[in-house]
């Protein structure tokens, strides 16, 4: 029996808007999701940072936290300031575990004062509700499951959705609102996975596939698969969950450090006071063993996930843990993780690429200058 | 999808074969091939005077998502190597059966060629693939 046959594999609401648009679809956490149109990824990679893509991310787990004292819950397992993060403001957030890994990574929305809007990997969803239910005892947890996320992202998104919805008021990257686009009542934040300015839409179900069509009604929208997605965070330095960041990697070693609200780190006013932070501290205040690095890579080679690091006595250093071609920058692109002595910019060392010794360089992320619209 | 060109000959991992009537042969990738890889970003090709045999992995071909190796569908030595996939690696795409070639053979067992698909029955594979 193959597991991953398609009967047992779920489909967003979008599915048959996908196979009409002859999307070749790929088993990805669990769902039956688009990799690339016809036009393919490198066409719909270049389309969405010079205009718009629009990704099927309805597979990701999208729930609503509601309670009294919910940001003063929330914080026992998440080290960032909820406290006093404002209605409709947006902010990436990690969940650690008591060892200071890194259980998930997330956006957290603050729709009101007493109720946050979670949005998490598809890959970690189930786990991610018990956790939530179990650590968070008396609050209302409510799972959306066939919730639509559409993201529109790229320069011409901002226009889109103008257009859509006039009324609705300028919005900053990191901010959401709600707002009705096209008769549709959705709860929209600006923000995304590319790097680029564009938006994250909540659609119900049954209203999804309308939506995602009048989207694509714009000329400047096209279409756009995971493997778009997967390159256009590459360039934009961003972690994927279970290849670049885990249960095993700390914030610090993950260089996310800036992800930590300066409240919740051992000098703020409310450190600690999550899983690992006493760990994630001694780390901070005594370095990583080893930290994760952007890498440009020399030639036109990419570099995968799994190529081993070496110095230039051929010991092993380091482990790429995400790979591939940047079609904005015409070239191969990597990241991942080597021991501290090696993390500076500029750095040289080797790449294994099938038992060969390819140069690469530490890099500053994002490799492609990110885009985000901050008024 | 494009129709292949009659006369060549095809082993089951996509790759063609183009029997020059000299004692050597082309090898490339097919349109099915190129099309299931998408973007061809990088070619690794087998280096001159190189022997290569029949079924063995003899190069890379890398799109935007992932590599995927290259066996040479019959045996010999690598008389040419198509250089321009070097700095274009997307005319695979283009053009997988002209000028999206990858390398050429002085043919060492004519009767290999035997083994091979011709485009029919290649064509029927791929379709089933």
């Amino acid at each position: 029996m193959n597991q991953n046959n398609s009967n047992t594999l779920k489909a967003t609401p979008l599915k048959d808007l996908h196979l009409q648009l002859d999307a070749r679809m790929v088993p990805f956490a669990g769902y039956e999701m688009p990799v690339q149109y016809p036009s393919g990824v490198k066409k719909e990679h270049l389309h969405t940072r010079q205009h718009a893509g629009l990704f099927d991310v309805s597979h990701m787990g999208q729930i609503i936290i509601t309670g009294k004292g919910v940001a003063k819950a929330l914080e026992t397992l998440i080290p960032v300031e909820l406290e006093s993060l404002g209605v409709n403001k947006q902010t990436y957030a990690l969940l650690t575990n008591d060892h200071g890994g890194i259980l998930d990574d997330l956006m957290i929305t603050r729709w009101s004062e007493d109720c946050f809007f979670l949005v998490v990997n598809a890959g970690c969803k189930d786990r991610d509700l018990k956790y939530l239910r179990d650590n968070l005892d008396g609050f209302n947890i409510d799972h959306m499951e066939n919730q639509g996320l559409l993201a529109l992202q790229g320069p011409a998104a901002e226009q889109v959705i103008k257009d859509l919805a006039p009324e609705s008021q300028e919005m900053l990257f990191m901010s959401g609102s709600r707002v009705n686009l096209a008769g549709i009542d959705c709860y929209i934040t600006r923000s995304g996975y590319t790097g680029e300015d564009g938006f994250e839409i909540s659609a119900p179900p049954e209203f999804s596939e309308p939506l995602a069509r009048k989207l694509l009604s714009y000329e400047r929208v096209r279409a756009a698969g995971l493997g778009a997605r997967d390159s256009l965070r590459l360039e934009a330095g961003l972690c994927l969950y279970g290849h670049d960041i885990d249960a095993q990697t700390t914030p610090i070693q993950a260089s996310l450090l800036w992800s930590i609200s300066k409240s919740r780190r051992s000098d703020g006013e409310k450190s600690g006071g999550f899983p690992g932070a006493e760990i994630i501290f001694q780390e901070t205040m005594h370095g990583p063993t080893r930290k994760r690095v952007g890498l440009k890579v020399e030639g036109r080679a990419p570099v995968r996930e799994g190529a081993e690091l070496v110095n230039k006595k051929n010991e092993v250093i380091g482990i790429v843990t995400s790979g591939g071609f940047g079609p904005t920058l015409d070239a191969p692109l990597a990241m991942g993780y080597v021991k501290t002595e090696y993390s500076k910019i500029g750095t040289e060392f080797g790449a294994i690429v099938r038992g060969k010794v390819h140069p690469v360089f530490v890099q500053k992320m994002p490799f492609v200058p990110n885009r985000y619209y901050r008024g | 999808m494009k129709k292949a060109p009659s006369g060549l000959k095809y082993a089951a991992s996509h790759e063609w074969v183009r029997d020059e009537g000299d004692g050597t042969a082309t090898i490339g990738i097919s349109e099915h091939a190129q099309e299931s890889l998408g973007d061809v970003v990088y070619v690794e090709l087998p280096q001159l005077g190189m022997s290569v045999v029949a079924g063995e992995e003899t190069g890379v071909v890398e799109s935007v998502k992932a590599a995927s190796d290259i066996y040479a569908p019959i045996s010999g030595e690598v008389i040419a190597v198509n250089a321009l996939l070097e700095d274009e690696p997307e005319i695979v795409n283009g053009s997988p059966y002209d000028s999206g070639w990858f390398f050429r053979v002085k043919i060492s067992d004519p009767t290999e060629l035997h083994n091979l698909m011709d485009t029919e029955e290649y064509e029927s594979l791929a379709a089933a693939d």
